[in-house]
């Protein structure tokens, strides 16, 4: 496997062709992440109910729903971030190539590393740029030098932001602009190389000009990455998602390529929210 | 009268905001708020001028005894002549080895109790409850505690231990310093604790979601983030720690001593005692005065050169960070 993706500049990766469907009768990618029959409870609250789904291989998962759908408490059971809420409870399987990450003797820094995480405000650390990118590479325990040195610039090149930060990388992040701050998230998560990448509804804080860009660079990434993705813009998951889950209430009501949730939804549910008609 | 249509089509009631709002009430109104901001006003002021006649009276009757001799030299003649050093160095002493104390238990409890433990456990409740209780205790309940628990307890335990003379159970810098340290620990905890709860939550999850373990979020991020608040409960704590003269009272401080304290179990002159003895304790009071309202103002100085320090210092770290002052 090689370690760097190809870097385009933006303006030509804005020109990439959408993902190419795949011929009917031929084989699904395998699943890299998968649950079954999952339940969640904050206390007395259930947030999720039986969600059945699978993540497949290197596509854009999108998970759209209306608000306290739930679909943002079933990306966090990925990379079981909801550990660390009070009263949280968690009934079913979850299963990271076919392992099942909530059984016993999981090593959940380990199974984070691997399942990245970025979320809707972008939490870049009070620190430099430098620093950000290699702050998980060092809590792993690697030293600084060249190698981190290159770590920091093939991670930055994948994240489509080194072009923009290289003669500044001693900076504060937080002098960066929204969008960048939130590209210089994604290659924060990028620099621990993992197979999977959860999204929490990373542009909706982003104006047009941004979220473009983070959009273009799903599309690089998910040639390498698993990427699932929440988001409230029904345009965005359709620009840029070829599976589409919809949640309703806690439950899974649909899951399909996304050309067909948005054409032909099997599901009234689904079809009344796509138009507009709820949510 | 349920639909907006039909609210927006009734007539105004007769007591409506409309009608209240007539000149002469308006102008009643001007006068109350004219003569509000006024008594607000002098409150404030009061409170300068108080501060204004307290550092004047002081700077004004100590200026000229605060000379370069003053500050070097022993007290002589009967705390009637000479310098109040071995105060001056008792003080500094005594504060550094609290903070050497107080400051990482107290951390360490504040991140056990904010970033460990589980808010609704029995256990944290108490522990919050203990905190909140002992910064409400009179601190010369802490200096017979000290006395009690410090010296006698633990001081002769080890002197009995060691099998030696008397050397631990008594009175000492070290057993002042703890005492002072233990009346301080709710106020490191709580600033501590503050300092945590302004992170936010999206640091924490930004460096658990990369696979930091708890304690790397904590060492990496959160305290890093934590630590100009920190800094103030340090502050707070010197200031404090500097002025208070009970908890020493039975724990280490002596009325004169010839000598300064360079091991842990000697005794030790301080400021706020010194000032005590020299305003009650003096042969001739008519000769000690000078000597009082200088040994004030180097406490005032000393306290506001030991927090000027800790602010420059707070204002850098966040400099450094990209946050601002």
């Amino acid at each position: 496997m090689t370690m760097t993706l190809e870097t385009r500049p933006t303006s030509e990766a804005s020109a990439l062709k959408t993902p190419a469907a795949r011929p009917e009768g031929a084989p699904p990618p395998p699943t890299t992440l998968e649950t079954s029959g999952l339940s969640f409870h904050y206390g007395a609250h259930q947030a999720l109910f039986d969600v059945s789904i699978a993540i497949h291989e290197r596509t854009v998962t999108a998970l759209i729903g209306p608000s306290g759908c739930g679909k943002s408490t079933l990306l966090r059971t990925f990379n079981r971030m909801n550990d660390l809420i009070d009263g949280a409870r968690v009934q079913g399987r979850v299963s990271l190539d076919g392992e099942d990450i909530y059984g016993p003797g999981v090593d959940v820094v380990d199974l984070r590393r691997r399942v990245g995480m970025v979320f809707q405000r972008a939490n870049p650390f009070p620190k430099s740029i430098y620093e950000n990118v290699a702050f998980g590479p060092r809590m792993f325990g690697m030293r600084s030098g060249s190698g981190m040195d290159d770590l920091v610039e093939r991670t930055l090149r994948q994240a489509a932001l080194w072009n923009e930060v290289k003669d500044r990388l001693r900076d504060s992040a937080l002098r960066l602009s929204g969008g960048q701050q939130q590209r210089l998230c994604i290659a924060r998560c990028l620099a621990v190389e993992p197979e999977v990448l959860l999204m929490d509804e990373p542009a909706s804080a982003l104006d047009p000009t941004s979220t473009a860009k983070i959009e273009e660079l799903m599309m690089l990434l998910k040639e390498r990455y698993t990427i699932v993705v929440v988001t409230h813009n029904m345009q965005q998951a359709a620009r840029i998602s070829d599976r589409t889950a919809f949640l309703m209430q806690g439950r899974l009501v649909e899951v399909d390529v996304t050309a067909r949730i948005f054409t032909q939804p099997r599901e009234r549910l689904t079809e009344d929210y796509i138009t507009g008609r709820f949510g | 009268m349920t639909t907006p249509e039909a609210v927006l089509a009734s007539p105004l009631p007769v007591t409506s905001v409309r009608a209240l709002a007539n000149p002469a009430r308006r102008r009643a109104q001007v006068g109350w708020n004219v003569l509000w901001t006024g008594v607000s006003g002098l409150a404030t002021l009061w409170i300068a001028l108080i501060v204004v006649v307290l550092l004047s009276t002081i700077v004004l009757g100590g200026w000229r005894t605060v000379t370069w001799e003053f500050l070097s030299q022993n007290p002589a003649q009967g705390l009637t002549k000479g310098g109040i050093f071995p105060a001056i160095f008792g003080t500094v002493a005594l504060v550094l080895l609290m903070i050497l104390a107080v400051l990482p238990v107290g951390v360490l409890a504040a991140v056990y109790l904010h970033e460990y433990a589980r808010a609704s456990s029995p256990l944290t409740r108490l522990v919050r409850f203990a905190v909140s209780n002992l910064a409400g205790v009179p601190s010369i309940v802490f200096g017979l505690f000290g006395l009690g628990f410090f010296v006698q307890f633990l001081g002769r335990g080890m002197d009995h231990a060691l099998g030696q003379g008397l050397l631990f159970g008594q009175p000492a810098i070290l057993w002042a310093a703890l005492t002072l340290a233990l009346l301080n620990l709710p106020v490191v905890i709580v600033a501590t604790e503050e300092a945590l709860r302004a992170v936010p939550r999206s640091a924490r999850e930004g460096a658990l979601a990369l696979g930091a373990t708890r304690w790397q979020t904590v060492r990496h991020v959160v305290l890093p983030q934590a630590l100009p608040g920190v800094l103030t409960g340090a502050i707070l704590s010197v200031s404090r720690g500097a002025g208070e003269v009970a908890p020493i009272l039975f724990t280490g401080v002596a009325y004169y001593l010839p000598y300064l304290p360079w091991s842990p179990t000697d005794q030790f002159m301080e400021l706020g005692y010194h000032v005590y003895v020299l305003a009650t304790q003096s042969p001739d009071v008519a000769k000690t005065l000078p000597l009082l309202y200088g040994t004030v103002l180097v406490l005032l100085l000393l306290t506001f050169a030991l927090n000027f320090t800790a602010v420059i210092m707070r204002s850098r770290l966040r400099r450094s960070m990209g946050l601002g002052t």
